[in-house]
Order: structure tokens, then sequence, then C-alpha cells
């Protein structure tokens, strides 16, 4: 059995990390991020961590680096946010389509400008389709959880690609709780040593990478596409392999709260989350049928899932934490309508934009966004965004 | 640890606001709270608020302890309990905004009770001098420990001994010290 002590949201991802025996580490400190690479520093220069700690002088290197490692053989870690995750996009995108697995932490934070150091989810939302599995914490608990189950997703031989363990700058990133840490027995139990199949080896040399034209590249998309809908499948499995090793679940690529009964839904994702779930109940309280439908895996979108958790309400709306500068709405509402038939004639619903830059998301916020929905429920249609503003 | 009842009828936590200037400690003061509570089989969380960091700015943080788990991760608005490390605070508009009805505000201050600007809605105010005590122990102004004594003393939410060993591990003795004088002077002056 582990021990429960109290963390914050970085150092469950870097006590995670350590965990996973990751082979090396290459990071780059950034707001609000750097404690992961702070800690993780200490464990490998303490002599806890058996891992080779590479000091980058930026992003981009940090990825580079670690794309070297996994191209080896090895199982790689490192972590960013915000103007971080911008610098690395050109290693980034290429660490999923050259279908390395591997973990990145993130800790959320609002891209500039304004100039901004806060929580904000803008900066995974803009590379959502830079072909990463992409997952977003609530507690600090999930955060500890999905570094090892991330693992085991992206080094499934069926899926092979990296996998983001999202979470929220401050919010959770600087936020202490009790934490259950496994012991380094039940994770080596849980997570076996890995090498990717075919690696760079200087005793057997091959290429990697070469100039690849059209008729391959079809092959390749074709393939990174389908095993993002594997992965679907996957992540289900390792929840529920997770939940007999360890004794926690987390509902696979979505989560529901009250909502088999419910009228009207929020739709959410990281810690506003555990908010929303006590507007739930406050709702419910006053007679109102509410439900929470939270999404936890944005990238595979789960379209399947959480269209059947929506069929039969009258009213959603879904609470993004970044925009969509081309829909007047939030990425997850866009996405949410998209996996949604004849979301007009069926839905009440609007985009709720809210927790920028640091902003707060309040349990206020959350009822009032409930009464929105509640009092437009029988009224099918699009409604006005809802800003979710902060005096 | 006492199960309350909040106006809007959940059985929820005690949500206690910090405030302070930045080389005070706060952040880890609250850390080392959560921690005992943590270890006592209760719940705790703490969100510091991060503004620009340097040192003197006022800086502030929201601490909640339940003996259920803690869902919400927000600021605290409407706080049961507010832990006041500096007395030139109280003329921020910010800092009593909200206090609930039968709060409770501990101050470090050695000024009196009238001099303070109280909101009228505290049923329990409790003063000490923090700062010297801080001074005596170790030397130097960082009052978090102090203030941790006087809030264990005064609220009851943590396990003295508990809390007490955790300073000690985290600071050491002289900051046990102050911790335990702060809970031996801390006074109550109103409630």
């Amino acid at each position: 059995m582990g021990t429960k002590i109290a963390l914050t949201g970085n150092h469950c991802a870097s006590r995670a990390a350590a965990l996973c025996r990751p082979d090396v580490i290459a990071a780059y400190p950034i707001t609000p991020q750097s404690s992961v690479v702070e800690s993780l520093a200490d464990f490998v220069y303490g002599g806890k961590l058996d891992a080779r700690m590479v000091q980058v002088d930026c992003e981009h290197s940090a990825m580079s680096v670690v794309q070297g490692a996994a191209a080896a053989g090895g199982r790689v870690f490192t972590a960013t946010s915000a103007q971080g995750l911008a610098l690395m996009y050109e290693p980034y995108f290429r660490m999923s389509t050259l279908r390395m697995p591997m973990v990145m932490a993130i800790a959320t934070r609002e891209m500039t400008s304004p100039e901004s150091i806060w929580s904000g989810q803008q900066d995974v939302m803009s590379v959502h389709d830079a072909g990463w599995i992409q997952v977003f914490c609530e507690s600090n608990q999930e955060i500890l959880d999905m570094i090892i189950q991330g693992y085991r997703i992206a080094e499934n031989p069926d899926v092979q690609l990296p996998v983001n363990i999202c979470y929220d700058g401050f919010y959770s990133s600087h936020l202490v709780e009790g934490v259950d840490v496994p012991t380094q027995e039940e994770v080596d139990a849980f997570l076996p040593a890995y090498s990717l199949p075919a690696k760079l080896d200087p005793d057997h040399p091959q290429a990697l990478d070469p100039m690849t034209p059209g008729a391959l590249m079809m092959h390749y998309r074709r393939s990174h596409l389908e095993a993002m809908q594997t992965a679907l499948n996957v992540l289900e499995d390792v929840d529920q392999e997770f939940a007999k090793a360890f004794g926690r679940s987390y509902g696979g690529a979505i989560d529901t709260y009250r909502l088999d009964d419910a009228e009207i839904a929020l739709v959410t994702i990281g810690s506003m989350t555990g908010t929303a779930r006590d507007a739930v109940d406050i709702a419910r309280e006053k007679g109102i049928r509410a439900g929470l439908l939270k999404l936890r895996f944005f990238r595979p979108f789960p379209a399947a899932k959480v269209a059947r958790a929506l069929a039969g309400k009258k009213a959603f709306s879904v609470v993004d934490r970044s925009v969509c500068f081309g829909w007047n709405a939030g990425p997850m509402y866009v996405e949410t309508c998209a996996a949604l038939k004849d979301v007009d004639e069926r839905f009440s619903h609007f985009a709720t934009i809210g927790g920028l830059g640091g902003a707060d998301i309040s349990l206020d916020h959350l009822l009032t966004t409930l009464d929105l929905l509640n009092s437009s429920r029988n009224e099918p249609g699009k409604k006005p965004v809802n800003w979710l503003m902060v005096d | 640890m006492t199960k309350v009842t909040s106006l809007r009828g959940l059985r929820i936590m005690k949500e206690i606001r910090l405030h302070g200037r930045g080389g005070h400690g706060l952040v880890k003061a609250s850390h080392i709270a959560v921690r005992t509570a943590v270890e006592e089989g209760a719940y705790g969380q703490f969100i510091p608020f991060f503004g620009v960091e340097r040192k003197g700015s006022p800086v502030f943080g929201f601490l909640r302890l339940s003996d259920e788990p803690i869902r919400r991760k927000m600021q605290v608005y409407e706080p049961d309990i507010l832990l006041i490390f500096d007395d030139t605070l109280v003329t921020l508009p910010a800092t009593y905004a909200g206090l609930k009805e039968g709060g409770t505000v501990i101050i470090n201050s050695t000024r009196s009770l009238d001099e303070l600007a109280v909101p009228s809605q505290a049923a329990t105010v409790a003063l000490v001098d923090a700062t010297s005590i801080c001074l005596d122990a170790f030397g130097r102004n960082i009052p978090n420990t102090a203030m941790l004594g006087a809030f264990c003393k005064v609220t009851g939410l943590l396990d003295k001994d508990r809390l007490f060993d955790n300073i000690a591990t985290a600071f050491g003795d002289a900051n046990r010290v102050a911790a335990q004088n702060a809970y031996d002077r801390v006074v109550c002056v109103k409630g």
C-alpha cells in the first residue's frame, strides 16, 4: 500500500513520472510548471531516481532531446506550459507523427497577449490537432494516476502515441491536497519496462524519418487516425486495469455526475469540475434536475460517448477555459456540438467561457449557468455565449 | 474536526482566507496546515493566489479544512475564518471582504480592537503579536508559524501536537517555540 500525503499538482506529476522509471528527462522551467522540473532534478541529483537529466536551453531542445532518447528506445518524460509548448511545437508535432510513445505533463496556462503567466487552457487547446493524446485532470490524485496510466496507453502496441497529461496552472499545479502515492513495486507491477520495437541502434544502423512521398504519407496519416480511435478503447481498458491494481477509476474518456436523470447538463474539463459537482448538488437541492459531464480526453475526442451521455437531455452548456477564435465559442463547445446530431432541434445549448488568464470559475458562476440552462430548457436552439466575467 | 453546514445547505468545509505580504511564509504555513489535516485522516486544500511576486507586496491564499472530501477548486469569497499576518492590510478592501456572519478573525497585531476596523459580522476576533514572537524566537519577521499556533488555539481545527511536530520538521525547533508562544499568548478580544 502507498501512503497518503499532501502534495501540489506539480509534485504529483514529478512523483508519478519518477515512479514510471524514465530513462531520460529533459525539460526547461516555465511558470507554472517549473516545480515539476525542479523536483525531478532533485530526485535525479539526490540519487533517488536512476535517470539521465538533461539540462537544455529551451523547450524546443527539451522535446528534441527526449525525441532522440525515445528513438533509441528510452522511456522519456518532460513537462511544459504555454509559451514553452509553443516554442516546442515543431518537435512536438514530429513526436506524435513519428509515433513515439512518451508522457508530457502540461500545467496549462493562458497564451499571450496580453501578457499573462496565469491559468487557462489556450496553450493545449491551440495544439489539439498535433497528433497527441490529451487528457485533462480534475484532482491532484488524477494527475498522479494519469501519468502512470499515460505510459500504459502510449506504449500500447496498437496505439504508439505520445500523451499529454494536462492540469490547470495554479488551480491544480500549485494546489495542495492529500494524495495516495503508490509504492514503486505497485507501479512496477502495473507498468512493465518498455522499449520501442524499432529503435535506433549503432550496431544495427537504420534511417529514421526519411523523405516520405504522398503515397506513403497517406498510409501514415490513416494509421495515426486509426490508432487514435483504437486509443479510445485502450484508455478504457487501462482505466479498468488501473482500478484493479490501485482501487481508483476515472470512467475512461468521460466521467458523469448525477447525469442519468438530469434534464440539464454542464460539460466541464479539468479543475472546474470539482466546483461544478458542488453546483450540481446545490441545484438539485433547489429541485433543478442538473447533471455533469466531465470531458477527460479531448484527443481523441470521445464523440460517441458524449452523444450517448447527452441523449435525452433538454439543455447543455460547455464551459471552456479557452477560446476558439473562429467560432465565438470555446473549442470543447464546438466539438461537443459536432458530436451531436440535430443539435439545434434537440437541445437548448450555449457556450460558456471563463477562467481565462487566471480568472476564477466560481460556484456562483456555475450556479448562474445552471439557472440559465434551466430557464431555457424548453426552448431548443443555440443561445448567446455566457461569459463568466470577474469583478 | 467539527462538521459544519453552509448557508447553501451543503455539509461543507471551513473556508479560510489568509492575507499577508511576500516573505511572510503564508504559502508554507498553509502547506503545513493541509499536511496536518491529511495526516489526521481529514481533508485539506490550499490554493495560493499569485500576483506579481515580490517581497512585501500583499499576498493571499485560500485554505479549506473539512472532514469530507473537498471538491471545489476556486477562490474563497465568503470565509469562515480570516488569518491576517500584518495589521496594515486591514485597510485594503479585499481583506475583510465577504466574511461570513459569525466568522472568526485572527490578526497579527499589537493594536486595540477599535483600531482594526473589523466588520461587525465577526463573532470572534483574536489578536496575537506574532511579529515580536518570531523575532524573539529566531530573529526574523516571518510570522507564519506563530500564526499557525494562534490559528490552532482559536479554531481547534488542527491537532496541536501533530501541527507543532510538522512545524518543527519543516522549520526547526525555534519555529515550534514561536508557535507555542503564539498559542499561549493569543487573546480573544471579541467572542
